[in-house]
């Protein structure tokens, strides 16, 4: 600003100048410098006008994508009511499976399966479809569904998976979510099936997850104002998914508790330690087969601590990188199985599952990764014998193989060999399965 | 007794506990550098990335959210950039003051014009930023920009220092703006020449110097470098047409030093961001790639 004081002053000036007939050359000179100064002086600053506008045009225009993407602009700032469509992504998924054992026979002896666990059908089809759909409602809170659309028994089916708000204006590091939503505990029971690193849940989640825990209810989080990563929550849910299975007249079903640490041991790598609690209330759950269900009635109590480890070379993922990650559980169930129509037997039986697994990738978009998981249990008495209840004579377990190519962040494609010894009789088992995503895809956690 | 014990461990843990007035949390390690810069002793920045790591494929680590949680300011280029992990973090974090909209959140890449913007995008075309393209550090232009902005939301944050956030604004650019006329005069025989480059990290860079870019060595924005399009680039510039194929410290090597043993062009190693060996403030990293270029011309 100072700069241009001075010529601007000396044409001021000029004016007031009696003429003078002949004009100093010299004072000429230093007119038309003058002059130029200021041109030169205005034209930089209509070119940072301009620039200013540029960049303000720029973000008006952002802003209309931004809206439709996982992080909305900020608010206010369109007026496009298109603005505030929410990001919408779909998750594509097919499988092909071959078994030498026929599928419609298995069951894993001791543990009766419920929820959604099980073998992923035979022979070629189709995957669970997600459609994810989010985006912030206000202020103070943020929206998120997840539909999935899935084929049972030859029909199309909508499942809705999430329907969640999450209250974002907390203070003090807490949070708070409500609606329906995959729970925390554990570390793989809130992954999307999209993010699994195997096609299928380890045992242990199969067995005591019915595959993986979601049900309707309210989350509270507090994290520590700490530097270790340091994550309390709990949740009381209505109980209305297996392993819960409660009386629609008692509000409240489950309870969960869970903690999480983590840091990073250097540039290379990070880690994640958890444990977490389930209590959940049974009242005549269905498992097994599923025209012959067994009917549990009572209480059922999981504990389970896992540890993750990630590493990459100076932590440059994209490059290469590999993940070890493990996860005990324990399950303690007390209460009653209805065996038939009349028979009705005491059931006070622990059980353990447990697995390890890790998936190295030496090169960008290739990754192998081997996976172990197993099963045990005490056994619940004789009367039981003859049932899926009986403790197995050899603890279930199983080994896979997979490796999977990623064009890029939004396709991967994989092959996955499982030797299963949990079944009825061993079994070698083969899968093909593709993961495509379109449209928007938010980030994936830790 | 007891009761001294603890004040005297009370006492000793004091300056553990005294912390600086403004937590900053910046994605990448030259927003953190600008912040310290500005702030001096009265700001404690974090980079969440160092110069090695591809700022696009960031794991959202325990440690990084907990950052998040205490931080005051959050600082990122934006654009896009952070897709894959800032949106976890923050909602992992619980911190309602650096949330997008907020005063403590800051995108650096909106006080900016940006290059190569799309508006809408399809993915065949590769990993591209319909926003424009996200590494706009390369230019010390945007730098300032970036710099005048930071202060205004450290003012707003922290307003008792006000006036020292803004001498430290001016101090900055008292020594940026001639080092800029220095960066510009030095880089006059770079006008005009042509680059082949890793990925698309140098597009400010190039708008600056006049440098024109030739070719990638990735042909799809974020998908590795293939066989095939490197031996089309080495037929194509057989017989010249370009001066030097870059690459960013956190790229693969390999595909620039096939290409270079074969087309006769130098490859050479930019930091693309602050706290590489060479280049461990802003200053030393225009320095260095200026001298880099140069050299690589055979002008040094």
């Amino acid at each position: 600003m100072r700069r241009n004081l001075f010529p601007g002053a000396l044409v001021a000036l000029s004016l007031f100048v009696p003429p003078v007939a002949v004009a100093d050359e010299a004072e000429i000179e230093s007119l038309r410098l003058a002059i130029e100064e200021l041109r030169a002086d205005y034209d930089q600053r209509i070119s940072d006008l301009e620039r200013r506008l540029a960049i303000a045009e720029q973000n008006a225009a952002a802003a209309d994508y931004m809206a439709e993407q996982a992080m909305p602009a900020v608010v206010g700032e369109a007026s496009n009511p298109a603005a505030f469509n929410p990001a919408i992504g779909v998750i594509l998924q097919g499988q092909a499976w071959n078994y030498a054992r026929d599928p419609g026979e298995y069951s894993v002896q001791g543990f009766p399966y419920g929820g959604e666990a099980g073998l992923i059908g035979e022979g070629v089809g189709l995957a669970e479809t997600e459609i994810i759909m989010n985006a912030n409602v206000d202020d103070k809170f943020t929206g998120w569904l997840t539909a999935a659309l899935a084929i049972e028994d030859g029909e199309s089916i909508v499942e809705i998976e999430e329907a969640w708000v999450e209250a974002t204006a907390l203070p003090a590091g807490f949070g708070a979510k409500f609606g329906r939503f995959f729970s925390g505990i554990g570390y793989l029971n809130s992954k999307h099936s999209h993010s699994w690193d195997f096609a299928d849940q380890p045992l242990p989640y199969q067995a005591f997850l019915g595959g993986q825990y979601f049900d309707d209810g309210l989350q509270l989080r507090w994290l520590a104002p700490t530097d270790l990563y340091m994550e309390f929550g709990g949740e009381a849910m209505q109980g209305g998914r297996y392993p819960a299975a409660a009386d629609s007249r008692d509000g409240i079903g489950a309870y969960t508790l869970f903690v999480n640490i983590g840091g990073d041991v250097s540039a290379n790598s990070s880690w994640l330690a958890g444990a977490s609690w389930l209590d959940a209330d049974a009242i005549d759950r269905p498992s097994g087969d599923e025209d012959e269900p067994l009917f549990f009635t009572g209480d059922s109590n999981l504990a389970g601590v896992q540890f993750v480890w990630k590493w990459a070379p100076q932590g440059n993922w994209k490059q290469r990188n590999l993940v070890v990650q493990t996860e005990f559980f324990q399950r303690h169930e007390d209460g009653t199985y209805q065996l038939s129509d009349t028979s009705v037997a005491p059931y006070d039986v622990r059980q353990d599952g447990w697995y390890v697994q890790s998936v190295y990738q030496p090169i960008p978009r290739w990754r192998f990764g081997a996976r172990y998981d197993q099963l045990s249990t005490e056994n619940p008495g004789p009367l039981f014998d003859g049932t899926l209840l009986a403790a197995p004579a050899d603890d279930p377990r199983r080994f896979s193989v997979m490796m999977d190519w990623s064009n890029s962040e939004f396709s991967r494609l994989r092959l996955q060999y499982t030797r299963d010894e949990a079944g009825p009789a061993n079994d070698n088992q083969w899968g093909l399965q593709y993961i495509y995503s379109i449209g928007a895809h938010g980030a994936h956690t830790f | 007794m007891a009761m001294k014990t603890i004040l005297a461990l009370l006492i000793g843990l004091l300056p553990l506990v005294a912390r600086a007035d403004l937590d900053v949390f910046a994605c990448e390690p030259e927003w953190a550098a600008l912040a310290e810069e500005i702030g001096g002793p009265l700001v404690s920045a974090y980079s969440a990335t160092t110069p090695y790591q591809d700022p696009h494929y960031i794991q959202a680590r325990p440690s990084l959210i907990a950052k998040v949680r205490n931080a005051d300011l959050v600082v990122c280029s934006g654009a896009e950039l952070e897709i894959g992990w800032l949106p976890a973090l923050l909602q992992k974090a619980n911190n309602r003051d650096v949330l997008p909209g907020k005063t403590g959140y800051l995108e650096a890449s909106r006080y900016v014009l940006r290059l190569g913007a799309t508006g809408g995008t399809d993915r065949a075309q590769g990993d591209i930023h319909p926003l424009g393209n996200p590494h706009i550090q390369t230019n010390p232009h945007n730098i300032a920009a970036v710099a005048a902005e930071l202060t205004q939301r450290m003012r707003d944050l922290d307003p008792d220092a006000a006036e020292t956030y803004e001498l430290g604004l001016l101090d900055f650019l008292e020594r940026w703006e001639p080092a800029m006329q220095r960066w510009e005069e030095l880089a006059v025989p770079l006008a005009g020449t042509r680059a082949i480059t890793h990925h698309k990290s140098w597009v400010y860079l190039e708008d600056w110097l006049g440098i024109e870019e030739v070719a990638n060595l990735e042909a799809v924005p974020g998908i590795p470098p293939t066989a095939t399009h490197l031996s089309q680039l080495t037929a194509q510039f057989a017989e010249g047409g370009a001066d030097f194929i870059i690459r960013s410290p956190y790229q693969d090597d390999k595909a620039s030093l096939w290409l270079s043993e074969r087309i006769h062009v130098p490859a050479i190693v930019l930091p693309l961001s602050v706290g590489t060996d060479d280049a461990p403030d802003l200053f030393a990293q225009f320095d260095v790639i200026i001298d880099r270029l140069l050299g690589a011309l055979g002008n040094e």
